[in-house]
């Protein structure tokens, strides 16, 4: 079978620095699959460089069969690859609808109803809060929002960028919660995570990242139990 | 009697400093840079009205439409030429630059029309009789030209998928981009509706001025960015309400003071009003949650 994404040998620089080094690895169609590693292992870059907004010199990236490593950001969402960045980065002076109806930009036609009401179910306290403009959102509620906005491009692949961060460790489950149900409804998703614990508690395979290369790679429960990634991830 | 007439012009004086306003607002809002040309597109937009009006023996209504289609094109030709391939570039390479496109504009000019003023007709004269005073007809048509030039952006900005998209550039263009959200094509879409209002201020000012130069565009050109300042820069309300002070304050120094000192004026209440509130009258400041 065809993998849904294929990032190949990809080496990636800023400036001299070589932050990404002959990275590869795979996603299919279903899967949870999650990046971990330490602050500055280049998860991230990994992440921003299959989303087109950072280049690679070398290797390719491959998305449903069809070359997107050359493509501009706006093209590759239009592809069906949607990225929840770091930081979140709504649009903090826009509502709350606008931004979800940002998330559906791709589709021409305008966000009809039944469409935010899709991510209204997921995320109730979004429907409550639709007039309201993001930036008096709490953390989470803007996580929430985050997540609700990239859904709105109906994505083949989610990709998660770090979703856990600065969020007390109750809002930490509840994400959590939510990515385990996005995949139990069938959605394709890619996660970056430095709370390792967390996220090898839902990903089908993990690959673990060090200093811009991917070291060991196995089941979330392999590594979960692997002694390497315990003693470097999983404190102890 | 003769305050009322002097508040007058100064608002119409003002409308037309707030929509060139709108230019430096917008494009700042999106590009986050400067745009010092947009003064002298306003002078090309009034030698293309006045000369399709005098040489071509157009309508006036049509060198105006033409005005506006060359200036659109020129904005968008200048921004992709000159400002795009710096787009990763640090701020003062882009600054320098546009300062560079301004010299260049206004030296083409001379070129082409040579140094010397041109008389310009406005596009409409004569005035209207309200109780004791006359109002002419370009400040109305001035002030109702802004009235609906605003009300228009706003809508836009407001309702329209376009106009959303700019919003959202021109707060993360990143995350704009992760939307789907072409950005190139976004702030291109920005010089072109900047530079056509910039063809109709053109138009508006010579008509007030009766005459046209290559410089005619600087300093109306800096007063403008002045009042977007004033205003709040990013805010298309700020452009509006600080375009019109602008003028109001202009145009009552020149009456009551001294008409050498009005810039003087004009420039003190900008950073008496700057010190005060750093972001303008009605600059957005949202705080970030961490």
């Amino acid at each position: 079978m065809e993998h849904l994404l294929k990032v190949e040998n990809i080496n990636v620089y800023y400036g001299a620095i070589h932050a990404i080094k002959d990275v590869s690895f795979h996603v299919d169609a279903g899967e949870v699959v999650t990046l971990i590693g330490a602050n500055g292992a280049g998860k991230s870059t990994t992440l921003q460089t299959i989303s087109g907004l950072l280049r690679s010199r070398s290797g390719g990236i491959e998305f449903n069969g069809e070359s997107i490593g050359r493509l501009p950001p706006h093209r590759i969402v239009e592809r069906g690859l949607a990225q929840v960045p770091e930081g979140r980065r709504i649009f903090l002076q826009m509502s709350v609808q606008e931004n979800l109806e940002m998330g559906a930009f791709t589709r021409r036609g305008g966000v009809s109803e039944e469409e935010l009401e899709r991510v209204f179910e997921q995320f109730p306290r979004l429907k409550e809060r639709r007039r309201q403009i993001a930036g008096t959102l709490s953390g989470g509620e803007q996580q929430m929002l985050a997540i609700g906005r990239a859904l709105m491009s109906r994505p083949q692949l989610l990709m998660l960028d770090e979703p856990s961060m600065g969020l007390a460790p109750i809002l930490v489950e509840q994400i959590f919660e939510i990515i385990g149900k996005l995949h139990r409804s069938g959605t394709t998703i890619l996660l970056v995570e430095q709370n390792a614990q967390m996220a090898l508690s839902v990903a089908d395979r993990a690959y673990v990242m060090e200093t811009g290369r991917i070291g060991l790679s196995g089941t979330g429960r392999e590594l979960a139990e692997s002694d390497l990634v315990k003693k470097a991830y999983l404190g102890g | 009697m003769e305050f009322l007439s002097y508040l007058i012009i100064g608002v119409s004086l003002g409308s037309v400093y707030a929509i060139i306003a709108l230019g430096y607002t917008m494009v700042y809002g999106i590009a986050k840079m400067l745009n010092f040309a947009h003064g002298d597109v306003i002078m090309v937009g009034g030698y293309i009205s006045l000369l399709s009006m005098t040489s071509l023996g157009l309508p006036w209504w049509a060198g105006v439409l033409l005005a506006i289609l060359v200036c659109t094109v020129l904005g968008v030709v200048i921004e992709g030429l000159a400002y795009k391939p710096l787009r990763a570039s640090p701020s003062l390479a882009v600054l320098i630059t546009a300062i560079g496109v301004s010299y260049f504009l206004q030296n083409a000019a001379q070129l082409l029309w040579g140094a010397s003023p041109m008389s310009y007709t406005p596009i409409v004269s004569g005035s209207l009789p309200v109780g004791g005073l006359s109002i002419s007809y370009i400040s109305l048509v001035t002030i109702v030209m802004c009235v609906v030039i605003m009300t228009a952006l706003t809508l836009f900005t407001e309702k329209t998928r376009m106009g959303k998209a700019m919003r959202a550039c021109s707060e993360d263009k990143g995350a704009a981009q992760l939307m789907g959200i072409n950005v190139n094509r976004t702030i291109s879409l920005t010089f072109a509706i900047g530079s056509a209002l910039a063809a109709i201020a053109g138009v508006l000012l010579c008509s007030f001025n009766t005459s046209l130069m290559p410089t005619t565009g600087s300093m109306p050109g800096i007063k403008a960015f002045t009042a977007a300042v004033f205003g709040g820069i990013g805010s298309i309300p700020g452009a509006l309400l600080g375009g019109v002070l602008l003028g109001i304050i202009e145009s009552l120094a020149k009456a009551y003071i001294s008409t050498q000192l009005a810039n003087s004026i004009v420039f003190a209440v900008l950073i008496v009003t700057l010190l005060v509130r750093p972001a303008g009258l009605l600059g957005k400041y949202v705080p970030e949650k961490v």
